[in-house]
């Protein structure tokens, strides 16, 4: 009888054991939702839900029409937001690289690695049509796209599309500086570089 | 008699789950994983040099780095490869609505609280934690993410952050040493990822 017993005790702990990895996969995998796993609640199998039509969440309602939409009056903003800072510039290098590089090239002429793959090439942003076209403009082709460009409003935020309008500006002004765009410093440090 | 067999029996199991819980196999490091669609990291990143954040864009700001809308993927393949019968799920995707299924490749247990955006903004780099994806034709896993693995890092963090700039490049060991990161002391609290 005590020698039964004592197996069983074994047996038990044995069966405990073989349980172990189970209880640990209930615990690894708890019925919530982590964003967008799948899920059988929901028609389109996703726990990440999209916004009802015609609703709108806390803080996105965007009442701010230049820096949501980049229009004035109407029409395309002729102005940024705010002034452009050093810092915003360097954020909208940095989105730019990330963002529109690939296709538009790191010096905006359309020659980016997806055109050289066979995308149809982009256009210059050093156009004059684009070099004239208002910041508002920018904002719009970036938020909505534009032919076989598809629309970057829900990848790029706000502040960064207006950062990399701003970084576009630069670019476009680098190819078209001439003399009289530095101070005096800056000539003098241009021309000594010259005479090296 | 029967004792001494049930005692080798009861050590052999226990070896036996311990094995299966922490060998390589259970989580499967270097094997990568069947995908709707077989997307290639060592295509995108290593030739096209495409950045991490065109495609997964929280990782910067969000715990969770997230996976690209078919959106992303329909912004080239609307005209690249644009009859490829691999991207036939794309395109299916793209015209139903219904999301890309992704398996997931480096899944932590729901008890442990992971954060991107810290470690990010710390400079750890996603190499050091990912390996060489670049290199990958397919996603598969580069550590077995168990505890030990995370509290080797904790311990000595300053040795495992770099410049913000380097954090996105894939580059074999974490190069540069920056100087010591301000962190806090609790970097091994249990508190710290069991919430
Ligand atoms: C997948 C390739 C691709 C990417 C990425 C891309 N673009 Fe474009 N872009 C195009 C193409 C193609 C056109 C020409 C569209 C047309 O007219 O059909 C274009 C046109 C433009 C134009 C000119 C519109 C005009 O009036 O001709 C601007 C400005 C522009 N893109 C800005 C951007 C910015 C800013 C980004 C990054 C946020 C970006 N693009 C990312 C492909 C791309
Ligand atoms: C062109 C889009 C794209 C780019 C660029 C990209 N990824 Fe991915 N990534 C994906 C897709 C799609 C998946 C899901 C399929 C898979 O696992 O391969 C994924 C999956 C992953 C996973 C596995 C996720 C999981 O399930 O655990 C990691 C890790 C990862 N990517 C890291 C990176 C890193 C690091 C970079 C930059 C060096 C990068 N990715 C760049 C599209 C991209
Ligand atoms: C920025 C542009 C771009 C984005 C975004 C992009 N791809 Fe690609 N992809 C390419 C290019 C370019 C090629 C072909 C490269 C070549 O011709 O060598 C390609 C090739 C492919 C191929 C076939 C070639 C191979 O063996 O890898 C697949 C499959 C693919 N992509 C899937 C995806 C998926 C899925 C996504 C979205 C998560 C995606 N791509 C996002 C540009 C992109
Ligand atoms: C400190 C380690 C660490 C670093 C650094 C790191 N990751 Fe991760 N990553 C993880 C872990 C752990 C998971 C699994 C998270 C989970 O299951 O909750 C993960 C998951 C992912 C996923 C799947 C989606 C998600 O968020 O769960 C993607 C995509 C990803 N990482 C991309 C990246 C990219 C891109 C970088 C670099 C910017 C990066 N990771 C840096 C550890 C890291
Ligand atoms: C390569 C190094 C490295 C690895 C691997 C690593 N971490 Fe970290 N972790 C850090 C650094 C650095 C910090 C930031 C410390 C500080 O506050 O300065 C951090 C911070 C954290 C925090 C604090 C977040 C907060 O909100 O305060 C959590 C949680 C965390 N890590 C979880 C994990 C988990 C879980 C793993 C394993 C899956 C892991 N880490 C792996 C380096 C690492
Ligand atoms: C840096 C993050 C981190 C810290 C700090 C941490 N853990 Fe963990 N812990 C993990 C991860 C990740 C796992 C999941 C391991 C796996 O999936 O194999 C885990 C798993 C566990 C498990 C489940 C058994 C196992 O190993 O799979 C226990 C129990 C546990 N931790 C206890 C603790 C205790 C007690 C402390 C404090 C002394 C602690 N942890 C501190 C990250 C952490």
């Amino acid at each position: 009888m005590r020698q039964v017993a004592r197996i069983l005790r074994v047996v038990f702990f044995m069966a405990s054991l073989m349980v172990f990895p189970c209880c640990r996969r209930d615990l690894a995998d708890q019925q919530h939702h982590e964003p967008m796993e799948a899920s059988s609640v929901f028609p389109d199998g996703s726990a990440s839900r999209t916004p009802p039509e015609h609703t709108l969440a806390r803080g996105q309602l965007h009442e701010d029409v230049l820096f949501y939409q980049g229009k004035m009056g109407g029409d395309h903003a002729a102005v940024f937001p705010a002034p452009v800072t050093r810092a915003q510039l360097e954020r909208g290098r940095e989105r730019y690289d990330i963002f529109c590089s690939v296709c538009h090239g790191s010096a905006g002429v359309g020659d980016g690695i997806v055109v050289q793959r066979g995308f149809p090439p982009p256009p210059s942003l050093h156009l004059d049509r684009l070099r004239d076209a208002p910041p508002g403009y920018f904002f719009e082709v970036i938020t909505q796209g534009r032919g076989l460009m598809y629309p970057y409003g829900s990848r790029v935020e706000a502040a960064d599309r207006w950062a990399i309008i701003a970084y576009i500006r630069a670019l476009q002004l680098s190819r078209h500086a001439t003399l009289a765009d530095l101070n005096a410093e800056q000539r003098k440090k241009l021309e000594d570089s010259a005479h090296e | 008699m029967a004792l001494p067999a049930l005692v080798l029996g009861v050590a052999a199991l226990a070896w036996a789950a311990h094995a299966a819980l922490f060998s390589p196999y259970a989580t499967v490091v270097g094997v990568p994983v069947d995908q709707p669609v077989p997307f290639s990291h060592q295509h995108h990143v290593g030739e096209l040099g495409i950045d991490c954040r065109y495609c997964h864009g929280g990782v910067e700001t969000s715990g969770f780095a997230g996976f690209p809308a078919t959106e992303t993927c329909m912004t080239c393949h609307s005209q690249i490869w644009r009859d490829a019968p691999m991207l036939e799920p794309v395109r299916q995707s793209w015209a139903t609505g219904k999301p890309l299924r992704w398996k997931r490749v480096n899944d932590l247990p729901d008890y442990v609280y992971f954060d991107h955006s810290i470690h990010v903004q710390k400079g750890v780099a996603c190499v050091s934690c990912h390996g060489r994806v670049d290199q990958m034709p397919l996603t598969a896993k580069a550590h077995d993410l168990h505890m030990r693995w995370c509290l080797d890092c904790h311990r000595t963090p300053d040795h495992r952050t770099q410049p913000s700039d380097q954090v996105f490049v894939m580059s074999d060991p974490p190069p540069a040493k920056q100087a010591p990161t301000a962190h806090g002391t609790r970097m091994e609290d249990c508190s710290l990822c069991h919430r």
